[in-house]
């Protein structure tokens, strides 16, 4: 029970310090709003429960007026703005990660996270992203689409990452990868 | 840990976190079910009234605020631009700045601890079913006390990488500041279970 927590409490932590950290530039260039980054990790470690629990602590503090987003950003006015979607979307898209690096048990770590980052991190997480947009914007679905393709690469980059992280923290830390223990 | 509470007092600040929240969810839902720019107009109106009534400070405060929704409004402006529907675009911009402003505001003349109390009320029928709340209290108090102290690390992080690279410090910091959350996480619960842990 203590670890759970401390394992919930600290992840929901890293994401929003990997929003904190200023200069944080990917190798392409791409900034990394690390959170997303963040809630791929929580789903791969942590696995789906504490992942999303891990995701929905974050929101919670960000609710209550914490500018724990990126860029300092915070406050009940962000889930007012158009990137709402995707806030809603975070902790569906770490259980969704965590549920599929739990089950799928045969492959390599780092294949699996990195796929299971790109089904939950990606897939899940812009099916709500743009449902927020087209509803906040007054979009049609495809035109709300259409706005966030820029973003998927520089995220398919993430979910790679996010494997290669997860596959590295198993090495060095196997205990607290909850995922596969 | 700053909030983003206002450090100009208003009026607002003194009423109840509860009908604030309250009265927010009414005008969003409100807000969400016109498409009329001149309803839209009024209510952005009445919002920077609102504002005003707290003072030039608090105001240019509230405006610093909407910086988030540049991105948007221009987006907007482009593409309303381009398929000629310029009164769909301006009902579109007008709505967005008004539900962020009012949500903003709450958030303005809201203490975090006020916060805290309206989640505990609404966390209250768990605990009557017996569900301890007591986890969810210590689990923000750890994640407000351990933000800074990894984002102290990751900075940490990054200057000794800057000390043997030439190169900007970059997404290698990642695995070593999780590293870091992991032991970290693990010191805690030990901490907890030696003081009795929670049940």
């Amino acid at each position: 029970m203590e670890r759970n927590i401390a394992h919930i409490a600290l992840f929901a932590a890293l994401i929003a310090a990997l929003g904190l950290i200023p200069k944080f530039t990917l190798a392409f260039g791409v900034p990394i709003t690390g959170q997303s980054l963040g809630v791929m990790l929580c789903g791969t470690v942590l696995g789906a429960k504490r992942g999303a629990l891990a995701v929905l602590l974050f929101l919670a503090l960000v609710a209550l007026g914490l500018p724990l987003l990126a860029g300092g950003r915070g406050g009940l006015g962000v889930f007012a703005s158009p990137t709402v979607g995707f806030l809603i979307g975070f902790p569906i898209a770490a259980f969704v990660t965590g549920l599929i690096v739990e089950r799928w048990r045969t492959g390599k770590l780092v294949v699996v996270a990195s796929v299971a980052s790109v089904i939950g991190g990606i897939l899940v997480m812009y099916v709500f992203g743009v449902l927020g947009l087209a509803q906040t914007l007054n979009k049609t679905i495809p035109e709300a689409t259409l706005l966030v393709t820029a973003f998927i690469p520089g995220d398919i980059i993430k979910a790679v990452l996010a494997g290669l992280i997860t596959a590295a923290l198993a090495k060095s830390r196997p205990a607290s990868v909850f995922s596969r223990s | 840990m700053i909030s983003l509470t206002s450090a100009t007092e208003i009026w607002a600040h003194r009423l109840p976190a509860a009908s604030k929240l309250i009265a927010l969810s009414a005008a969003t839902v409100a807000l969400f079910a016109t498409n009329d720019p001149v309803w839209l107009g009024a209510s952005v109106g009445a919002t920077a009234l609102v504002y005003a009534t707290g003072g030039r400070a608090f105001l240019a405060e509230g405006l610093r605020n909407l910086r988030i929704l540049w991105p948007f409004m221009i987006l907007i402006a482009v593409w309303h631009v381009i398929t000629g529907q310029m009164v769909e675009g301006l009902a579109v911009a007008l709505r967005l700045i008004a539900a962020f402003s009012l949500a903003n505001f709450v958030t303005m003349t809201t203490r975090l601890s006020d916060m805290i109390d309206v989640m505990a009320v609404l966390l209250s029928p768990f605990r009557r079913l017996g569900l301890s709340t007591r986890a969810l209290e210590l689990a923000i108090a750890l994640v407000v006390r351990f933000t800074p102290t990894l984002v102290q690390k990751g900075q940490l992080l990054g200057l000794s990488w800057r000390a043997r690279s030439a190169r900007r410090p970059g997404w290698q910091i990642v695995m070593p500041l999780a590293v870091l959350a992991l032991d970290d996480a693990d010191h805690v619960a030990e901490a907890l279970r030696a003081r009795g842990g929670i049940d």
